[in-house]
């Protein structure tokens, strides 16, 4: 007997780079190109109704450098899917989900705060989390575990 | 320290007729004992902050339970919580809204030094932004530590100068 989720990745086929399982949830690899595509196909297709979850991850060692990391899970069949992006240093930018999820936009604020990953089509990329005036990407491997950028000058 | 009591003469038949002490002295044992909290609270150490103002441990009989929500009504800054760089200023308006006379207590390891919070997000410590007067150590500290905390602070306030109405008084 063929899961449903071995059925999504069968039907998948071609528009995926990678496939493979971990804990249940099917993780998918995708070129750049194929995000939004294949996304829509697993909300309207595969009733993949609901995003969870919008990250990143940085591998400083890695070229490209970011994965950019998708959670759906369907709330009807109760499965997940993990979608995977890879992003270079130069250009991290991915097109944005805000055009099937209303939940992508403060999510892909807090990764845009976290990773500077760009996120084209999101209408409103100001900081969520970090304040206005705020240099670099905290999360990211080359931010020194230190910096500090107090906005009050300091007494002592 | 032992605590100063203030001196009352009785009239031979018992009466209340008068009474001598300084004035920083009478000054400084009302106030110690109407510290109306301010509580700037910003996480986890909230929890122990409702348990030590709550029956079992009864701040209020220290005079120190009812919390006012405006600063311009209260005396004491209680900073109960990690504070982020993002609310320092925030903390800064409220410190500079209070009246005279004000002190202020850190409370737990976050308000103190930043406690395990050494990174981006995390002032080290209230200090830095804003003067205070007691530490209390603890993640989180214990009510017990909280009411130490309170009775030192009272203390010093018994003991401290008040200048109140003009120069000459």
């Amino acid at each position: 007997m063929t899961s449903r989720l071995d059925n999504v990745q069968q039907q998948l086929g071609l528009q995926v780079s990678g496939a493979s399982r971990s804990h249940g949830s099917l993780v998918l690899e995708l070129a750049r190109a194929d995000l939004l595509p294949v996304v829509q196909r697993l909300k309207t297709e595969f009733a993949f109704d609901l995003l969870l979850d919008v990250t990143a991850v940085d591998w400083p060692l890695k070229t490209p450098r970011f994965e950019v990391v998708y959670h759906l899970y369907s709330t009807q069949h109760r499965d997940r899917v993990r979608i995977k992006t890879a992003v270079e240093l130069a250009d991290p930018a991915v097109e944005s989900l805000v055009s099937l999820y209303g939940s992508a936009h403060f999510m892909e604020r807090e990764c845009h705060d976290m990773y500077g990953i760009v996120f084209r089509g999101n209408p409103d990329l100001r900081p969520i989390l970090l304040y206005e005036g705020f240099v670099g990407h905290p999360l990211r491997k080359d931010y020194g575990k230190h910096d500090e950028q107090p906005l009050v000058p300091y007494r002592i | 320290m032992a605590a100063r009591t203030i001196p009352i003469h009785p009239a031979p038949s018992s009466a209340f007729e008068y009474l001598t002490t300084k004035k920083d002295e009478l000054v400084g044992w009302a106030r110690k004992f109407s510290i109306f909290p301010y509580p700037f609270v910003t996480a986890c150490c909230a929890m122990e902050f409702m348990s030590v103002s709550s029956t079992p441990y009864d701040t209020d009989r220290f005079g120190a339970a009812l919390p006012r929500f405006s600063p311009r009504q209260s005396d004491l800054l209680m900073v109960v919580g990690t504070l982020t760089h993002k609310q320092a200023p925030v903390l800064r308006k409220v410190y500079e809204q209070m009246c005279e006379p004000k002190w202020v207590m850190a409370f737990g390891a976050c308000a103190t030094s930043g406690g395990f919070y050494q990174n981006y997000a995390a002032v080290a410590g209230i200090d830095k932004i804003i003067p205070v007067d007691i530490y209390v150590p603890g993640c989180p500290p214990r009510p017990e530590t909280v009411i130490d905390a309170i009775m030192k602070l009272q203390d010093r306030i018994a003991h401290s100068h008040h200048p109140i109405i003009n120069k000459n008084f």
